[in-house]
């Protein structure tokens, strides 16, 4: 069946097996392979995705179900220009936040979306938004300051957007 | 090769839903997809619910709260009325999976799969919830404690659907306290949780209590005995530990991966001590 979805910002129409895992589909189709597949049972966060702005489990879902939704993959969070990272992902490479990088496309895409809906987290709160992503390395620490530090570099740029707007 | 179908509405539905279909149906997919993935099964057919809006909302009418089968545990979180009448729903809502498992999963799944350890069924037994059934040829309605029948057992027709789930926002109860014990707090299964709803007067005597344990039976577990102990008495340890032995006894735990049927057992009657710590509004604040 032919499936139509927005992907990291483009259109796209691919003809995909209805009950093809969208893991898979992203991975071995559409050669996106900065999602991960740990568990492939819910578990771990590594194949999270951002569907409608929201972080879901690609390991979850199935190719029909893309269908009309906007999806955002690891690879569609920079910047425009093509060098330019999220300050998320700015942030997790000056913190040392990464070991092997299994968990880092989960983690950072479950932070985007924690700080979307909550620009100002505590880091109780940060620990909370990024406990469906395992990081096998045992990095949470670093993970949490460099998240923790996002959040004040992004504040600073909307405060700065907004002196600027006004 | 499964055939996929997303109906986007009830007539859609049931066009697709007929009988002999051999359709699995499923909302947000984070328990049956990884039944497929364990192939615990391999149906011909699936069919989707996240599109039909008639199944996804929440609204607040005459003093009962419906909450419709497909919104997720997420969307339930973020609307204000369930925090404030229906806080030991929220609670168990709040340790319930992961962020991603609560924007996929909804409440109506969490009915359907009918686990012993679903972490909404102690709250929804408690606070009485009544499911609402639906079919091409009418609707019934029954009592959450009548449907589900047994682990992984509900008497949900074939070409039926939970529809929604409806709760009388409960006036009398100033303690809504919901514990899950398990291997971490988060993405755990529950070894052992208990619901507990509660009236406390000014002096310090249970007036009301209504108990329900989930992990430690082949359904969600009541102790109506548990619950009489400490109704008339003032709140202490020495109470506590009475009607904890009582549910020791009542319940019917498993051994498994994740703990064994002792440790089940004896966590069921900790639960209930840790209702000592607790803190409640005083009475006179609430209805009678």
């Amino acid at each position: 069946m032919d499936v139509t979805f927005v992907l990291n910002g483009k259109e796209v129409c691919i003809d995909a097996n209805p009950d093809r895992k969208v893991v898979d589909l992203l991975r071995e189709e559409l050669h996106l392979t900065g999602t991960k597949e740990g568990c492939g049972a819910g578990e771990c966060g590594a194949c999270s995705i951002l569907v409608d702005g929201e972080t879901r489990l690609s390991c979850l879902m199935l190719a029909a179900q893309l269908e009309g939704r906007v999806i955002t993959t690891i690879e569609g969070i920079s910047g425009p220009e093509k060098e330019a990272l999220h300050p998320v992902q700015e942030s997790f490479i000056e913190h040392g936040a990464i070991q092997c990088g299994f968990c880092t496309p989960g983690m950072v895409l479950a932070a985007v979306h924690l700080l979307e809906k909550n620009p100002n987290p505590s880091r109780q709160e940060i620990r909370e938004g990024l406990s469906g992503n395992l990081c096998r390395c045992t990095g949470y620490v670093k993970i949490v300051d460099a998240v923790e530090r996002a959040s004040r570099s992004m504040e600073r740029c909307r405060f700065k957007t907004v002196k600027d707007g006004a | 090769m499964k055939k996929v179908l997303l109906p986007r509405s009830l007539p859609e539905l049931w066009d697709q839903l007929q009988t002999g279909s051999e359709a699995v149906v499923y909302a947000g997919g984070t328990d049956l997809l990884v039944k497929l993935r364990n192939k615990v099964f391999d149906p011909p057919l699936l069919i989707c619910l996240e599109r039909i809006e008639e199944l996804k909302g929440i609204c607040e009418d005459s003093g009962v709260i419906r909450i419709g089968s497909c919104t997720t545990h997420a969307a339930i979180l973020d609307e204000p009325c369930i925090g404030r009448h229906l806080s030991v729903l929220d609670k168990s809502l709040r340790v319930l999976g992961s962020p991603p498992i609560r924007n996929m999963g909804t409440i109506g799944g969490n009915i359907c799969t009918a686990s012993p350890a679903g972490d909404t069924l102690p709250s929804l037994y408690a606070l009485n919830a009544d499911v609402e059934l639906l079919k091409r040829t009418g609707k019934r309605r029954m009592p959450i404690k009548d449907f589900i029948t047994g682990p992984g057992r509900t008497c949900l027709e074939e070409d039926e659907i939970l529809a929604a789930i409806s709760i009388r926002i409960p006036q009398e109860y100033n303690v809504h306290h919901f514990e899950k014990v398990g291997q971490r707090n988060a993405l755990a299964c529950a070894v052992a949780s208990l619901s507990s709803l509660l009236r406390i007067s000014a002096d310090g005597v249970v007036e009301k209590a209504v108990l329900a344990w989930g992990s430690v039976a082949p359904t969600i577990l009541t102790c109506a005995e548990a619950e009489k102990a400490l109704i008339g008495e003032k709140l202490s340890l020495l109470r506590l530990q009475e009607a904890a032995a009582m549910v020791r006894d009542a319940v019917r735990p498993i051994t498994d991966v994740r703990a064994d049927a002792d440790y089940r057992r004896t966590v069921s009657g900790n639960l209930l001590l840790r209702l000592m710590e607790i803190q409640h509004t005083p009475t006179e604040d609430i209805a009678k």
